[in-house]
């Protein structure tokens, strides 16, 4: 772990892999210690942003941060996000556009790569693309895929992909350069809904194969 | 008690947009914070009118709206000094005003400065998503921009008496220069002091997601490959391949996936939201 300087209002942890990030991000936000010192904790793909509320001085954080247990422990390459366990299991069509380029990228057959995407839980790493989207994290290795050369002008709500580590859906329409597999009726995003994500932080996700 | 008042939306000129304190602590969904540009001036105004703190402001872009209160609202300007037309009467920005039922409240174009703040004692009063009515113009959340015939509600909360009669209007001076911290991956570009060296544009695509500035760009360190994506903040300069930094303002990105070099200080970056697009700033070592 390595705390890194941003700002005078937060500290930016750096950790070994995204596996530690989710964890520490999951512990730090459950952590009574800091609730009261933190305004938002913001998970990324090798790092937390401890961002501290409006009058507290980082040095309060810098104390308190290196006897944290679940930092120095972190990076042991096991999801644990310190959180309820929650799980959501979600229906895909699995007839993208560019699942037939996914296959060739990964050297397997199409029912391959949804056999892969289907049989390893993922889990809600951190957000950030929109309200409601969802980086998921800790699924098969071989799905790893680049994104798409040019980006689509309009990807689909509901729209399921891939790009680097990562799987994610599309909360609404928009443009984007990840590889889609498939899609969902499912509803990401609902303001009218509490909260208004379904896939919220420590979520863990289930696809399954579901028929168009 | 009587009728809680209306403000009928004649006219406006720039962009007008529901703002209050934001909605942080949401990053985990992909929501930021949002919230007003200029919180000090926000802030300022709220307390003004006696409201409790965190009440919900109109941000006004150059002037340009015209509001018609249907009964007695009490109001105050703060921010960029733009002129107030009361009913017809010239009021200096800062004071706080009456409006009664079918007069006429109108802001001009300030002499410096982006953004005014328009406080009505009580608050703005639409419906708050995730505790908050603050309008995030890059995820699409919160109340819609207000336009001509809106019908703006004017909410309860109060908090105290108004005990001041006005204030000083603001003025912003040329070539601010901001108070910056180097950034996490400021070793990403050859010269982080070039940050603080050069002298910076505003550009004419800055908005309330970023300001981009234009300028000599900064030498970005090659083959440093991608970094992955991470968590930022309102005043963090992310510096993109083409060198040309952006400062993130109240509606960034939750997580971006660009060096951040330096970070301006919680405390200047309300001056960075009245920089209009054209100006020049600086930028010194906290």
């Amino acid at each position: 772990m390595r705390l890194l300087p941003y700002g005078d209002r937060a500290l930016l942890v750096e950790l070994a892999d995204t596996a530690a990030a989710v964890s520490a991000a999951g512990a730090l936000r459950a952590d009574p210690a800091l609730a009261d010192l933190l305004a938002d904790v913001v998970p990324g793909a090798r790092t937390v942003l401890l961002v501290a509320r409006p009058g507290v001085a980082l040095d309060r954080l810098r104390a308190i941060l290196p006897g944290q247990k679940h930092l120095i422990g972190a990076g042991n390459g096991a999801f644990d996000p310190g959180l309820p366990q929650r799980e959501v299991t979600i229906p895909v069509v699995y007839d993208g556009p560019d699942l037939a380029d996914v296959a060739r990228l990964t050297g397997l057959g199409e029912d391959e790569v949804v056999a892969a995407h289907t049989g390893n839980a993922w889990q809600v790493g951190f957000g950030g693309f929109a309200p409601g989207f969802a980086y998921l994290v800790g699924g098969d290795p071989r799905l790893h895929v680049p994104r798409r050369d040019q980006p689509r002008t309009t990807v689909p709500a509901g729209s399921v992909g891939l790009a680097g580590e990562f799987s994610g859906i599309y909360p609404r329409a928009s443009p984007g350069g990840w590889q889609l597999i498939g899609r969902t009726a499912l509803v990401l995003w609902d303001v009218d809904r509490d909260p208004p994500a379904l896939l919220t932080a420590g979520t863990t996700v289930r696809f399954e194969a579901a028929d168009g | 008690m009587a009728e809680l008042a209306e403000l009928l939306v004649r006219s406006t000129g720039g962009p007008v947009l529901v703002q209050d304190a934001g909605r942080p602590g949401h990053a985990a969904i992909g929501v930021g914070s949002s919230g007003a540009a200029d919180l000090a001036s926000y802030g300022l105004g709220n307390r003004l009118v006696g409201n409790a703190p965190g009440a919900a402001a109109l941000e006004v872009v150059l002037g340009g709206l015209e509001v018609e209160a249907t009964g007695t609202v009490w109001a105050c300007v703060t921010g960029a000094p733009a002129p107030l037309l009361v009913a017809g009467r010239r009021e200096p920005p800062g004071a706080v005003v009456a409006l009664r039922a079918g007069q006429r409240l109108r802001l001009g174009m300030p002499a410096t400065g982006l953004r005014s703040y328009l406080a009505v004692r009580g608050g703005i009063d639409v419906p708050a998503l995730l505790g908050s009515r603050s309008r995030d113009t890059l995820a699409d959340l919160g109340p819609a921009p207000v336009a001509a015939g809106d019908v703006l509600r004017v909410g309860r909360e109060r908090d105290g008496e108004m005990v001041v009669d006005a204030v000083p209007p603001q003025s912003y001076d040329a070539r601010p220069v901001l108070r910056v911290v180097r950034g996490p991956r400021a070793d990403w570009v050859a010269d982080p002091a070039a940050l603080v060296a050069r002298t910076w544009r505003v550009g004419a695509d800055s908005d309330r997601v970023g300001l981009r500035l234009d300028g000599d760009p900064l030498a970005v360190v090659p083959d440093r490959g991608q970094l992955p994506s991470e968590g930022a903040l309102r005043g963090a300069i992310q510096v993109p391949p083409d060198g040309r930094p952006v400062v993130f303002g109240p509606d960034h990105p939750v997580t971006g996936g660009y060096p951040v070099v330096g970070v301006v200080v919680a405390a200047d970056t309300d001056r960075l939201a009245q920089l209009r697009p054209g100006e020049e700033l600086g930028f010194r070592w906290a």
